[in-house]
């Protein structure tokens, strides 16, 4: 122990006792007749080279290897600081590599590896309805309430629709996310209020009590965590709530992160084909039994699905005939960004592979820069396996100071991850750099650091001692210079293979935002409105005066909000395009006998002026008008796709149709209009019907506003905003945001994943400039004397760059062969996130390679300009 | 050969050098000469032997080693036995003894 504590001391005593032995041997042979010197001589020969001997004895125990690690340490990190240059190049890739891996790493983790924070969370599924297209559709409240009677699959399922109150406490109306649910939501997640009662079955029944459950961030936000809220009323809109609990800091609710408020859903389980129970708007969350499996629940609600009972007749549109989608929550919640995180995770680690690349390659040209310090050490007494482990160390104490570096990249990474994040990312709360992630970092650090590490030790080690200390060894050179030929070939790869797929993601979203919207989305600003007054309550007690009080309020905003400077025109609707709503009706055509052939259609409930805000243009018939109020013949408008598909070659208009099968009024079709998208990835144009907001069964009691501005809509908000209050100073205002904005949000989860490709594609470009242009500069320095000869044998400075081109230029040609091939294939990963353009795009690939040849032109060049510069007289002088 | 094997037997160093040391502390060198006198120069011992088995023997426990003045007022590092040493010494001679009685028996053993 004392070896580490107190070295000079040891090595004191060892001395000295070596020495003492050599004296003492040596007066021994003075005594039997030797010469002084040459029993001197005998006596150093018989303990034999004292350094070696000293460095034997050294080498018992453990305490001595840790001491040569620290001295390897030591000299390595004197040896770094000797060279700034390197050691600064080195460690910011290590931290690149790390950094970016660790923060995807800490993003990814909770939405794909963790599961749910619920008890027994394997046992959570989702049901919901789907259309022909396989595609998830919401489950309407009939579907719901059967499943729920005759399904024996779960311990508890509860339906959830989304809820937008408005908390009233003073001052402007606070618009509030919220949740309308079952009784046994929270029991079937498991979790339990931490105040107060949970929601009972008494709760959850038409005109039942208006209770709340809050959530623990609202409670600390709005009631400053003051336990005695509940048993409190809070007032939200026109109506006063009891809050019967506060849920726990840590419940996360995954259905809807942003919720912060729960109410009893209150359907009635008795109900007629055209009442909202049938419309698709739920989802439904279950918990399943102990011990059954997701398969079999999936199994038996799709033989309730093909086995309609008569207690539960079903409406033609919630028929079930093709069956149910059954998941589980984790892949409910995760089904949207998966492919996104798996694209990114394949990619930052593409990144990581061209950081290990590059550092090996670094390390590599450092090893042979050094050859000549490796044959001195050996020469000296150094054993092949003690350079080669002070190589290494000198790899891990890089890769350590990378880790290092790399965990505040990680910090910042993940800050910016979470900032870009698209909204619909699930449990974003739980991101986090957590113990594993930097355990996760440190693990790839030392990984990296003994493989870097490794292979110049390996070259070095392979060469005999005097080998490296003659000026030159052109074998081991040569396959030094090999290794690092293919190490550039795999990076040139890499980055072809990243760059690719920014490309391919970057087009994808220029072709989203080429989609013909079928309107003029610019300069117009959207908000929505939600009605709170008694006057006009909610819909299970509306009557024709609660109507005539909404619609009195929309027209009168509408008014107020015209009048403001600054805006062309104004509409309301009930469904706003591109802000990710559905509002789908079961459409039957007077013509149609057959109710099988009945379709879906969206409907919108919008004033007259919708058209001209929009710029919807008009393909036949009329547009909607004033005349088309209350108590005049109903009359829809509906789009070209819905025109052509039910009455090809016939004119539509005149026609009559009806929401619902069975029953309902008919109204006539007066005009057909361009189509318009909804979304702009849908890849079928939907049928679309409009209506006013006064031939509806009632009016919305939430709709958005549409302003044309003339000049910048966005600034038009806050007098907009102003106008309305005017007109209701608590009507709660939400999701101001210009149509331009929605159309960004719509490809979010693709802008996310082009800003990361964007960033690893720009990395693995300059990581592989940098490679290219390190081994062409390595080769030149090592060639300089050939390439004197050359010159001075009469090589025109045009030949000699032309050699070193070509060089660099072939390594490149052999990476983008090689990387054509691997992104051909690997884009597989990336098909579902690209739109309009195939994933052999040759454009794309044509683009990336030019880009990576120019680059890697530029990194050759440089090496190349200096081999020309090569002055013949003085290489020959040398020789 | 030129010169008679004086390598100590493999195995065996450890043993004579407790054995040298369970009469009186020594210092290597005299450690080395106590060997080589008493076996009539038949084992002569390495000195870089001699001083890696000695720090073995020391971090195992078997000595102890202190700095003296000698005669001649040198500093020397003395080794001297402990009592697991003394035990080591016991256990090794016993096994020696045995295994060697052993080979001198099939030495002898005719045909």
């Amino acid at each position: 122990m004392r070896v580490l504590t107190n070295r000079a001391e040891a090595d004191r005593d060892l001395h000295d006792e070596l020495e003492h032995y050599v004296e003492l041997s040596g007066a021994e042979r003075v005594a039997h007749g030797s010469s002084h010197a040459k029993a001197q001589r005998d006596a150093i020969l018989e303990v034999g080279n004292m350094t070696v001997a000293r460095e034997e004895l050294r080498a018992e125990g453990w305490e001595h290897l840790v001491a040569t690690l620290l001295g390897d340490l030591h000299y390595g990190l004197r040896r770094l600081r000797r060279d700034p240059g390197f050691t600064i190049t080195t460690v910011l890739i290590l931290a690149l590599g790390i950094g970016a891996s660790t923060a995807i790493f800490s993003a990814v983790k909770p939405v794909l590896l963790e599961s749910l924070p619920y008890p027994e969370a394997n046992r959570l599924a989702m049901v919901s309805d789907v259309l022909k297209s396989g595609e998830p559709l919401p489950l309407t409240f009939g579907s719901y309430l059967e499943l729920a009677k005759r399904s024996h699959s779960f311990a508890f399922i509860a339906p959830v629709n989304g809820w937008a109150p408005a908390l009233i406490d003073g001052g402007k109306p606070e618009p509030l996310v919220g949740q309308r649910v079952g009784a046994d939501y929270f029991r079937a997640l498991g979790r339990a209020p931490l105040i107060g009662r949970d929601f009972q079955q008494d709760d959850d029944r038409p005109h039942g009590p208006h209770v709340v459950i809050i959530s623990d961030a609202l409670w600390l936000r709005r009631f400053s965590g003051d336990r005695e809220i509940v048993g409190k009323s809070i007032r939200l809109g026109y109506d006063q709530y009891l809050v019967i609990g506060v849920m726990p800091r840590d419940f996360e609710n995954v259905l809807a992160p942003l919720a912060e408020m729960w109410t009893p859903l209150q359907y009635d389980e008795v109900f007629g084909p055209q009442s909202r129970e049938w419309g698709h708007h739920l989802r439904a969350v279950a918990r399943m039994l102990p011990g059954t499996s997701i398969d079999a629940a999936r199994a038996e609600l799709n033989r309730i699905a093909r086995a309609p009972v008569p207690e539960f007749p079903r409406v033609p549109w919630a028929a079930l005939d093709d069956g149910l989608v059954v998941t589980s929550l984790q892949a409910d919640v995760t089904r949207a960004i998966r492919p996104v995180l798996i694209a990114v995770i394949i990619g930052v680690l593409l990144v990581l592979a061209i950081v290990c690349v590059n550092v090996t390659n670094l390390l590599l040209a450092r090893s042979v820069q050094r050859r000549g310090e490796f044959a001195m050490r050996s020469a000296l007494g150094a054993g092949r396996t003690r350079i080669a482990r002070q190589l290494i160390t000198e790899s891990v104490a890089l890769a350590l100071l990378g880790g290092i570096v790399g965990m505040f990249v990680a910090e910042l990474g993940v800050l910016g991850i979470v900032a870009l994040s698209p909204p619909g990312v699930p449990r974003l709360a739980a991101i986090h750099l957590d113990g594993t992630v930097f355990a996760f970092g440190f693990a790839i650090t030392t990984a990296i650091g003994v493989i870097v590490g490794a292979l110049p030790a390996l070259s070095s080690a392979a060469r005999e001692p005097h080998g490296g200390a003659k000026e030159s060894s052109a074998r081991i050179i040569g396959g030094n210079r090999r290794t690092r030929g293919v190490l550039v070939v795999a990076e040139v790869a890499l980055a072809l293979v990243l760059l690719v797929s920014a490309g391919l993601l970057l087009k994808s979203i220029s072709r989203v935002f080429a989609v013909r919207l079928g309107f003029d989305s610019s300069h117009l600003l959207t908000m929505q409105l939600q009605e709170t007054g008694p006057q006009y309550q909610d819909d299970s007690t509306r009557t024709a005066q609660v109507d005539s009080a909404r619609y009195w309020l929309y027209t009168a905003a509408l008014d107020a909000v015209r009048q403001q400077p600054g805006v062309k025109d104004a509409a309301f609707t009930s469904l706003l395009p591109l802000n990710g709503g559905i509002d789908n009706y079961g459409v039957h055509v007077e013509r149609d006998a057959d109710p099988r052939d009945d379709g879906a259609a969206l409907r919108y409930a919008v004033t007259p002026e919708y058209f001209g805000v929009m710029d919807i243009p008009l393909r036949r018939g009329r547009l909607l008008d004033a005349r088309d109020g209350a108590g005049a013949p109903r009359a829809v408008v509906i789009n070209e796709s819905f025109a052509r598909r039910k009455f090809a070659g016939e004119d539509p208009i005149g026609r009559r149709l009806r929401f619902g099968a069975e029953e309902g009024d008919w109204y006539s079709i007066v005009g057909v209009v361009g189509d318009v998208k909804q979304s702009p990835l849908d890849g079928e144009q939907p049928d679309q019907i409009y209506l006013t907001p006064t031939q509806w069964h009632w009016v919305d009691g939430s709709m958005s506003l549409i302003v044309r501005a003339r000049g910048d809509a966005a600034s038009l908000a806050p007098s907009i905003r102003s106008a309305i209050w005017s007109v209701d100073r608590d009507t709660p205002i939400a999701r101001v945001a210009t149509m331009g904005e929605l159309a960004d949000r719509a490809v979010s989860d693709r802008h996310f994943a082009l800003i990361l490709f964007e960033a690893f594609g720009l990395s693995a470009l300059a990581l592989a400039a940098i490679g290219i242009y390190g081994v062409l500069s390595g080769s030149v320095t090592e060639r300089t004397r050939e390439i004197g000869v050359r010159a001075a044998l009469g090589a025109s400075t045009r030949s000699i760059v032309g050699m070193v081109m070509r060089i660099g230029m072939t390594l490149t040609a052999a990476g983008v062969l090689v990387g054509l091939i691997a992104a051909a294939v690997g884009s597989r990963v990336m098909v579902s996130m690209l739109f309009g353009v195939s994933r052999v795009d040759p454009m794309t690939y044509l683009g990336v390679v030019l880009l990576l040849g120019v680059v890697s032109a530029i990194a050759c060049a440089l090496p190349a300009l200096r081999a020309a510069r090569v002055d013949p007289a003085s290489t020959l002088k040398a020789m | 050969m030129d010169e008679p094997n004086t390598d100590v037997i493999q195995g065996t160093l450890d043993m004579l050098i407790l054995r040298t040391l369970s009469l009186r502390p020594m210092h290597a060198f005299g450690i080395g000469k106590r060997v080589e006198q008493i076996s009539r120069g038949v084992f002569k011992v390495n000195p870089g032997s001699l001083l890696t088995a000695l720090q073995r023997l020391e971090r195992a426990g078997s000595l102890d080693a202190e700095w003296r003045q000698t005669e001649n007022s040198r500093r020397a590092r003395f080794y001297s036995l402990t009592r697991a040493g003394r035990k080591e010494l016991g256990l090794k001679t016993e096994d020696w003894t045995r295994r060697a009685a052993a080979i001198a028996r099939l030495l002898k053993a005719d045909g």
